[in-house]
């Protein structure tokens, strides 16, 4: 018997699930009384490339309410080509085509290995890749300058059947036309004026006038292809004009009077794009993908007025309800965000300012639709040109990493039900008997739209013990969840991917020992996290802390106490909006990082070691790395940084000491190459001004209130208030033992 | 028949007249071919040369010859001078005709005493011509020496130079005699008349003046006197006092005349009364004066004469004399023609009284025996007292009194009486015919006996006034330039060429009143029912050699003006306090005068730089505005020009589209400017539309144009700011690039709705970003029907025609491009629109921001490339061109008594006294209605001031003033003696057609009749002498008035016939609302030419618009100043048609030409230069149409003869005058 670290793992790899509890309470109560719920966290697209896919259709359950997929889990009469449904137990015939089904001839799914399948369906003609820029022009000139080249190069990066759009907005909205030639030709749109989705397409040109031309009615399919021709055209016929397109943009022309701010119509611009590719490609994967340089200053949608002196909104702000915009540019950009969500589009933000930009306001277009929020100070540093890039990475294939139009469906057993999501997707609204009527997260349904995924993306799924106390399981029974996965490939085939899991029953009362050994505490701080993100989103702060205080999860909470997750305090309403999307959507492993950031240290001492996120780790002669997912600090310690001053690593006889300065950059370097956003990286010394991004995430062990370590040199002290680990320890522990509660 | 008019023309002829007119008559009767081949004959030979004339004329002179004699003559000098010597001519066959028409007329006595007088007088006319021209020729001669007569006439055709030379510096001259003249009491008048005359005539006549009676009066006499005579006159004419008793001779002399119309009207028009007036008093002692002197000369020549003359017999004689001698004198003609213009000129005030007597034979008259009465009465003294004295104090009438010309006149015509009434109808016919037919002179008594008869039967058309009478008459005696100093003085006609030398008042180029002797009460105004109106015409055009008024920048303070009632400072301000205030000539306030402005005054209290400063000795100047006149107190930016071309289905199919983007390749360079060396700093920007709005981004700095469509019509806005609106030169690659791809880019659309409202917010909205005024130009093609602020529906409903419903056609159909219009005004925003419909686009709805914002509208209905492109390209570019200015407002101050009450023209107005235009252009005009809200004092007269303020086309902010002063009156005849019946029409056409829109249109066509009916009645019943109900007595200067008004009501806005859409109604009622008195008195009445002849430089007399002057065998050229119509006889002789189509076969013209052939023959160059110099005059480029007799086109050009009865329903020119008459008796009981 494996152990259970064995047994997650293997789990992981294979389905992509990691469960807080590998062995599931067998009741209501005992669930309840465990803290941290039943539940798990799913990466839908983790990348399997040992896992090829099947070219035929699933095998549904017959039950109108079940359709469950065939799976391994399934009993099946092979004489009587019947199989019985897991979790209905309906009895099935096979269909047809399973005629010479038997015990040595089994289909893929009914393979243990295969407790995660992919099928690719034949369903309508192959949909394209949509892709439809939208470019804010109120830049400075580099910045946009950057901004074109960027753009310009991931138009080669794009594969050539796929369609790319292009809006670009300041004061006005410009849908631009592509197919034209010698004049360029937009349409354009007024920043400040809500329009109706079929407005929008009235104006574009995509409704076919009627003989009364008093309404508009829409264009039959082909037409809206051919009409939306027009704004979206396959890459490889608009490559040269669209080059040349953005080559020629210009910065927002009008005027921007001393003390205000450029008019910027991001509301109005985002609104024409929906309203776009609603009109032309319901239901069919595109990326709107939003490049920003500052607030929506104008319009539905606006964030902060153009008025300089007038600066935009804080958290003290929103706390003190001092911030007039904030309910009516949220409310425009979560009905743009469910409306995308529906026809499956998914919206990237890419914001890139010193200043807020609205993430706030906007982050639901990103977190409803599974698309991406990049951060930036600048769109001329290689933060922003690196992450672009990234979007368009391509897989083993050569596909893009990316799926779109995803749904994601849950099965369970009866004696769960599923409370919800947490992650970037939004409810279905799709009741079935498996949906708990306690909400966790995005509850109150079976499923999931989630409009565009990559192999990281990774949802959180809590769910409820419903057995009752007095019903028991029958003994070695196994509960089980299927999810389903369906969406569109990057190389636009539709498919299905069904992940069939089952964990064993026990009796809390009579197996506290085995249940407490399935706990696997780390994908349970990661779900306790996302939970309290989530329910940091719509409460109070302090509320949240004080709920997590309550929660037991060691070593995390500390830090996670501390994370930019929760805590608003230094941060921005948008950098906590940032942190915050990215935090619901990463993997586990990304998850923790996030939690509590890594601290290596180099020294000569030694191979780089893991050393504690504290102040006493910060010593002179070391280097130390610290990863945060956000940021990748390379501290030098004062000695170290005293002898790179004098330049010991020019000198042949201190070619270690090169070595040394260079391992850590080497090191820094493989995690900026594959992660997505890419952190800020930071390279500092003892007493830079950078060395901030460090002594903010330490444990401030040693502080000028705690002196009895001053002085000594086992590390820096932190100027803090925050309590330290060793304080918080200390209060929980008392706590854990003196309250019931 | 046609020949009336012409008489007067050929009436300066006067000797050909004679022999045209029986010819003329004859072709009456018979063929037209005929005259007009013996036309072409003499043509020719004239052309050819004066030579040839010579000869000819030689034996003339001779007087043996004198019929032939007289022909030729005609031919030369035709309308000059010749009017004398024709009638004389005529006056022979004339006495028979005209008794004839006596009788028709009311009295045989009556007609006798008045026409003879008339005709009489023109016989005593004739001589008196003869003496006035002989005087004149005399004169000319006697410089000559006897033996020069002869040369002169040989020389004759040179004389046209030396004419147009003498006068002026008669002019010159005349100022001095002004002082000389006074110093002729008695003959003031008649010097005054005589040295109008003279001014005619002055060439020959200087001497002859300087001999004669100007003796004291500079010789030049003539020439010189003239303007003397005006300012003079003025006195004499004061003298006025005499002028009654003339006038009462006058009636006699008009109730023959009236005797004519027995059945009809006639028109003793007012002159008569006048004029007799003054012929009484004027005439005995001015003819006795003025002729004395002259009648020496006369003598002289009629001794000369008398060979002629003797076969005529005393009067003919006295006439062929007169004709021989321009005869002897060739260029005495031209000079004569010039003197009688003179002679009409101080006649003017005659000419309105000839009209006295008879229009018709005014007119023949007024020409010929305004010189011969001169003459005339030399040789019969008794007629010619009369005559004399009515010319003079015509002349007098002319400066300041027409009463004492009056008298003259009817004592002219009195004498010629006979002749009057019914010589005057035959006579202009021959003499027409003559001009027609010069060499057709078969037998003119034949001729006349004819016409006779006619008359008899129905009115003689020619019998009644005829307008080319009376422009031609006009046209003679307007030879110097017109000064303004003179308070109260009529300019010559519209139709007239003079010069115009600003003295204090403003050019009528500017301002035209429609009297300028103002009734002092409201009372009067009320009781004569005469419009007080100026038509204001403030950035008018000057010809070359007049100078443009004047930049006065007085500075940071700005210009100095009244306190109370802000008028600006003008010549009218008097200094007091030896120059330390002033006092306000409108309201009496006196203001300090800023130190920076203070100058010391001379003794006179004039300032002592009066005549440094255009602000106190012009009466048109402009102010550099300050600051403070400036829109938010900033200095404007300059305009900017944004061109909004209609790209739908229509459009790029009728090849507009691609037209009007190459035309604009060429075109964007001559946007207007004020230094011809430095580029114009208008800027451009170009928007296509249909259903949506394209913009064009034209930055300097991209490769290819931008377009930037806008769906969002409801709620229209600028997408961009930087690179729409550019500077030509600096974009040119991209613009044209862009001009060259829009054809491309629409070839294939198969959009077919428009939009309208959105397409000029969207060109506001521009120039309120650009924070500019500006100007639009929308290519437009059809109803916007499609869904968008202003959509209309199709309402045309003929049904509604001729309804109580019927003004709500001309009604905008929705009220939102009124409240458009107010936002681009506010804005500066002027809108031109060029519609090129296929079928109904409400062109009343359309055009309301266009007329609201001083713009214009062209429409080119059915429009195709090939054969509309010149006329729209032509219409572009000068509209794109000419001077135009931005963000105007308009104020008309005046003196206390009277205040501007109402105002017609393309402008919008927020409250009542000031007229605001976004963009006002040279062509632009504005009708001033004024009345009296207090008294009006005759001493001071009335002063009005027109300041516009404006941004020039450079984007300075200005202020252009305009002072004007008239006289006042106490009594009526003064007022009726001083009216400009074009500009009455001008203001009732205008009136008339804004009122279509609150009332049906029979009740404004009543309303009309009935107000022209009390204005004439008002006369008849207080200025003219009383006389029998039945005869039409007509004040000499509204004599036109029935006709133009006819022509008034038979306009398609108030009587549109079937075909005539309301798009066209509605169209032409916006045009006639800003056009200036030139384009309206064309527009109502057409120039028709004949062409059988063309010589040397001057234009062929033209005919009166009816389709009785037309003859087979002639190619005549119509113009009205939106057509022009080339229409070709039936019998149209091979050679004409090869000189002007190239072709000797009628049937094988081409009637969808557009442009004549351009052929290597002196008729055809010199045709299509009338056509061009035509084109160049108008404001509106003229297509030509080519009519075939007998042509299903030639319905449309039938229209255009107005005289005539229109297929509508409109009266012929005769019923409506028998209808006014009518509708005056009526009154008058």
């Amino acid at each position: 018997m494996t152990t259970y670290q064995e047994f997650i793992q293997q789990n992981e790899d294979r389905d992509g699930v990691r469960f807080s509890w590998n062995l599931w309470p067998s009741s209501r109560l005992e669930a309840t009384r465990l803290v941290v719920p039943v539940s798990c966290l799913f990466t839908p697209l983790k990348e399997r490339p040992d896992l090829p896919p099947v070219q035929y259709e699933p095998v549904l359950c017959s039950r109108a309410n079940c359709k469950a997929v065939l799976n391994p889990l399934c009993q099946v009469d092979f004489r009587a080509k019947i199989w019985a449904c897991n979790f209905c137990f309906q009895r099935n015939p096979f269909p047809p085509s399973y005629a010479g089904i038997s015990d040595v001839n089994q289909p893929a799914e009914l393979m243990p290995q295969f407790s995660t399948i992919e099928y690719i369906v034949q369903r309508g003609p192959p949909a394209p890749l949509i892709f439809l820029y939208v470019v804010d022009t109120c830049l400075e000139e580099e910045d946009l300058q950057a901004l074109r080249e960027s753009l310009q190069m991931s138009l080669s990066l794009l594969p050539p059947n796929a369609l790319v759009g292009l809006i670009t907005f300041g004061r006005m909205v410009q849908v631009h036309e592509l197919s034209c030639e010698g004049i360029a030709k937009s349409y354009v749109f007024r920043g400040t004026k809500e329009l109706s989705s079929k407005q929008i397409q009235e104006m574009l040109g995509l409704m076919k006038p009627t003989a009364s031309g008093q309404q508009g009615r829409p264009l039959a399919p082909q037409d809206a292809v051919a009409a939306s021709c027009r704004f979206l055209q396959p890459v490889h016929r608009v490559d040269m004009n669209l080059t040349d397109l953005l080559g020629e943009l210009q910065r927002d022309p009008w005027p921007v009077p001393q003390g205000k701010r450029p008019l910027r119509s991001t509301g109005v611009a985002l609104s024409v794009a929906v309203g776009l590719l609603e009109g032309t490609f319901p239901n069919t994967g595109a990326r709107v993908m939003l490049f920003t340089g500052g607030p929506p200053t104008q319009g539905p949608g606006m964030v902060v007025g153009d008025e300089l002196k007038t600066p935009i909104r804080s958290w003290h702000d929103i706390q003190k309800d001092n911030a007039r915009y904030l309910k009516k540019a949220t409310k425009h950009y979560e009905a743009l965000a469910n409306r995308s969500a529906v026809n499956g589009h998914s919206i990237d933000i890419y914001a890139c300012a010193l200043d807020q930009t609205g993430l706030l306001e906007m982050k639901c277009l990103a977190n409803l639709t599974g698309g991406h929020i990049v951060m930036g100070d600048s769109f001329n540093t290689s933060l922003f040109k690196q992450t672009f890039q990234r979007v368009f990475t391509k897989d083993y294939n050569g596909d893009f990493r990316m799926a779109f139009g995803g749904t994601l469906e849950i099965k369970t057993s009866r004696e769960l039900k599923v409370c919800g999501a947490i992650g970037p997707c939004v409810s279905l609204n799709s009741k079935s008997p498996c949906v708990s009527e306690n909400e966790m997260g995005i509850g109150g349904t079976s499923q999931w739209k989630v409009c565009s995924l990559n192999p990281s993306t990774t949802l959180a799924m809590y769910f409820e013990v419903v057995n009752q106390h007095n019903a028991p399981i029958p003994q070695g029974g196994r509960g089980a969840i299927q999810f389903v996965t369906q969406y569109q490939h990057s190389n636009t085939q539709k498919r299905i991917r069904v992940t069939t899991i089952a964990r064993n029953w026990a009796d809390a009362q009579s197996q506290i020992q085995h249940i407490e050994g399935s706990f696997d505490q780390e994908v349970a701080a990661v779900l306790m996290a996302r939970l309290g993100v989530f329910r940091a989103e719509s409460e109070e702060g302090p509320d949240v802390l004080r709920w997590l205080d309550r929660q037991l999860i060691r070593l995390f909470m500390f830090h996670l106490r501390r994370s930019p997750f929760l805590q608003v305090f230094n941060n921005s309403p948008d950098e906590s909006s940032y942190y915050r999307h990215h935090f619901v959507r990463q993997d586990l492993t990304q998850s923790l990082i996030m939690i509590q950031p890594i601290l290596y240290s180099y020294s000569f001492y030694g191979p780089p070691e893991p050393v504690l996120l504290d102040s006493s780790s910060i010593l002179p002669d070391r280097i130390l790395l610290m990863d945060t997912f956000f940021q990748l600090v390379i501290y030098h310690g004062e000695t170290i940084a005293q002898w790179r001053k004098a330049g010991y690593q020019e000198m042949a006889e201190y070619e270690n000491f090169k070595q040394l300065l260079q391992a850590p950059l080497d090191d820094a370097q493989e995690i900026l190459q594959t992660r997505f956003p890419m952190p800020r990286y930071i390279d500092t010394e003892h007493g830079g001004s950078q060395a901030r991004f460090l002594l903010s995430k330490v444990n401030p062990s040693q502080t000028h209130n705690n002196l009895y370590a001053w002085g000594q040199e086992t590390g820096a002290p932190i100027l803090t208030d925050d309590v330290s680990l060793q304080v918080f320890m200390d209060h929980l522990k008392k706590l854990a033992v003196s309250s019931s509660a | 028949m046609n020949v009336n008019q012409q008489t007067p023309m050929a009436s300066p002829y006067g000797q050909p007249q004679p022999g045209y007119g029986q010819p003329s008559y004859a072709p009456l009767g018979g063929g037209y071919p005929a005259p007009y081949a013996p036309y072409n004959g003499p043509a020719s030979a004239y052309q050819p040369g004066a030579p040839p004339q010579g000869p000819a004329r030689g034996p003339p002179t001779s007087g043996p010859p004198p019929v032939s004699a007289p022909q030729p003559y005609s031919q030369y000098s035709q309308g000059d001078m010749q009017n004398g010597p024709p009638t004389m001519t005529q006056a022979p066959p004339r006495p028979a005709v005209s008794q004839p028409y006596n009788p028709g007329g009311v009295n045989l006595s009556g007609p006798h005493p008045s026409y003879p007088q008339q005709y009489g007088a023109p016989p005593t006319m004739q001589q008196v011509t003869n003496q006035m021209t002989g005087m004149q020729i005399t004169s000319g001669p006697p410089t000559p020496a006897g033996p020069g007569y002869v040369p002169p006439h040989s020389s004759q055709p040179p004389i046209n130079a030396p004419y147009s030379a003498a006068p002026p510096p008669s002019y010159t001259q005349a100022p001095p005699p002004a002082p000389s003249a006074p110093t002729q009491p008695p003959p003031p008048s008649e010097p005054a008349p005589p040295q109008q005359y003279y001014g005619g005539p002055p060439p020959s006549q200087q001497p002859f003046a300087s001999s004669a009676p100007p003796t004291s009066q500079q010789p030049f006499t003539s020439s010189a006197p003239p303007p003397p005579a005006q300012q003079t006159f003025p006195p004499s004419s004061f003298s006025g006092p005499v002028p009654p008793p003339s006038q009462a001779p006058a009636p006699p002399m008009s109730q023959p005349q009236q005797s004519f119309p027995p059945t009809q009207p006639h028109f003793s028009s007012a002159p008569p009364p006048v004029s007799q007036p003054a012929y009484t008093s004027g005439p005995p002692p001015p003819a006795q004066g003025s002729f004395p002197p002259r009648a020496p000369p006369p003598s002289s020549q009629p001794g000369p004469f008398p060979p002629s003359g003797p076969p005529p017999t005393s009067a003919p004689a006295g006439q062929y004399p007169g004709p021989m001698p321009p005869q002897p004198q060739p260029q005495p003609p031209p000079p004569s023609a010039q003197p009688s213009p003179y002679h009409s000129g101080p006649p003017p005030p005659r000419a309105q009284m000839p009209p006295t007597s008879m229009a018709q034979t005014n007119h023949l008259p007024p020409g010929p025996q305004g010189p011969p009465g001169p003459p005339g009465p030399l040789q019969q003294p008794p007629p010619q007292p009369g005559m004399q004295g009515g010319y003079p104090p015509q002349q007098n009438g002319a400066f300041g009194q027409v009463r004492g010309p009056q008298p003259g006149y009817a004592g002219p015509y009195p004498g010629q009486s006979n002749y009057g009434a019914p010589a005057p109808a035959p006579a202009p016919a021959p003499p027409a015919q003559k001009r027609l037919d010069p060499d057709a002179i078969p037998s003119p008594q034949a001729s006349d006996l004819p016409a006779v008869q006619k008359s008899r039967h129905r009115i003689d058309p020619d019998a009644i006034p005829s307008p080319i009478q009376v422009i031609e008459d006009d046209k003679a005696k307007s030879t110097e330039p017109f000064t303004t100093g003179v308070r109260g003085q009529a300019p010559p006609l519209v139709t007239t060429n003079f010069q115009v030398k600003d003295q204090g008042n403003a050019s009528p180029r500017f301002i035209r009143c429609t009297a300028y002797n103002m009734p002092c009460t409201s009372d009067m105004a009320k009781q004569s029912q005469v419009p007080l109106a100026a038509v204001i015409k403030p950035l008018a055009t000057l010809p070359p050699d007049e100078t443009p008024p004047y930049l006065v920048d007085h500075g940071e303070g700005g210009p100095i003006r009244c306190n109370r009632c802000k008028a600006y400072m003008c010549p009218y301000m008097q200094f007091i306090e030896g120059g330390r205030r002033f006092q306000c000539g409108f309201c009496s306030c006196v203001t300090e005068v800023p130190p920076h402005y203070f100058q010391h005054l001379d003794h006179t209290g004039k300032r002592v730089d009066c005549y440094d400063r255009p602000e106190l000795s012009l009466g048109s100047y402009e102010f550099l505005a300050t600051v403070d006149y400036c829109k938010n107190n900033k200095l404007p930016q300059p305009p900017a020009f944004i061109f909004l071309i209609d790209v739908s289905y229509n459009a790029v199919k009728s090849g507009m589209v691609s037209i009007v983007c190459q035309e604009l390749k060429t075109l964007l360079d001559y946007l207007p400017r004020e230094n011809p060396d430095v580029d114009s700093v208008v800027r451009v920007g170009f928007v296509t539309y249909n259903k949506v709005l394209h913009f064009y981004n034209v930055k300097s700095s991209l490769a290819q144009p931008q377009m930037l469509v806008v769906s969002d019509v409801s709620d229209m806005f600028v997408p961009l700011l930087d690179g729409f609106l550019v500077n030509v030169n600096e974009s040119r690659m991209v613009i044209e690039s862009l001009l060259d791809q829009i054809p491309e880019m629409f070839a294939d659309t198969r959009e077919t709705e428009t939009v309208f409202g959105p397409v000029i917010q969207a060109g506001l909205e521009a120039l309120k970003a650009a924070d500019c005024a500006g100007k639009l130009f929308i290519f437009h093609t059809s109803l916007p029907i499609a869904e968008a602020p202003g959509k209309l529906k199709n309402r045309e409903d003929k049904k509604l025609i001729g309804t109580d419903k019927e003004k709500s056609l001309f009604q905008p159909q929705v009220g939102f491009y009124g409240s458009l219009a107010k936002e681009c005004v506010a804005q500066g925003c002027c809108v031109d629109l060029f519609l090129f419909p296929n079928q109904y686009v409400d062109v009343a709805t359309l055009g309301v921001v266009p007329v609201s914002t001083g713009g214009s509208i062209y429409k080119y209905t059915y429009f195709q490339a090939q054969t509309d492109r010149e006329r729209f390209l032509n219409d572009l570019r000068r509209n794109v061109q000419k001077k135009v200015g931005f963000d105007a407002v308009m104020r008309v101050r005046t003196s206390t008594g009277i205040r501007a009450t109402d105002f017609f023209g393309s402008f919008y107005m927020s409250n009542t006294t000031d007229v605001e235009l976004a963009g006002l252009d040279c062509d632009k005009t504005i009708t001033v209605e004024f009345r009296h809200d207090d008294k009006l004092s005759e001493e001071t007269g009335a002063l009005m001031q027109c300041a516009v303020l404006y941004t020039s086309c450079s984007g300075q902010r200005r202020l252009r003033i305009h002072n004007m002063a008239v006289n006042c009156c106490s009594q009526l005849a003064d007022l009726y003696r001083n009216c400009e019946t074009d500009t009455i029409i001008n203001f009732f056409s205008k009136y008339a057609f804004r009122s279509v829109l609150t009332s049906p249109t029979k009740t404004v066509r009543d309303s009309l009749v009935n107000q022209c009916a009390q204005i004439l009645a008002c006369y008849r019943k207080n200025c003219a002498s009383p006389s029998s109900a039945g005869q039409l007595i007509l004040p000499e200067c509204m004599k036109l008035l029935p006709v133009y008004l006819n022509c008034v009501l038979k306009s398609d806005v108030l009587l549109p016939g079937a075909d005539v859409s309301l798009d066209d109604r509605a169209y032409l009622r916006q045009l006639i609302s800003c056009m200036d008195v030139t384009e309206s008195h064309v527009f109502f009445y057409p120039r028709l030419l004949p062409l059988m002849k063309l010589e040397g430089d001057a234009l062929p007399v033209a005919v009166r618009d009816s389709e009785e002057r037309l003859s087979k065998g002639g190619v005549y050229l119509l113009e009205t100043g939106l057509h022009l119509f080339l229409w070709v006889g039936a019998n149209a002789q091979q050679e004409l048609l090869i000189n002007v189509f190239g072709t000797p076969s009628f049937s094988q013209i081409d009637p969808n030409m557009t442009s004549l052939p351009v052929l290597d023959n002196p008729f055809s160059q010199r045709l299509r230069e009338i056509i061009d110099s035509f084109r160049a005059q108008r404001s509106r480029y003229m297509k030509l149409m080519v009519v075939k007799q007998e042509d299903k086109a030639e319905l449309i050009f039938r229209h255009f003869l107005v005289e005539d009865k229109s297929a509508s329903g409109g009266a012929s020119y005769v019923d409506f005058l028998c209808h006014m008459h009518k509708e005056i008796r009526q009154l008058l009981s």
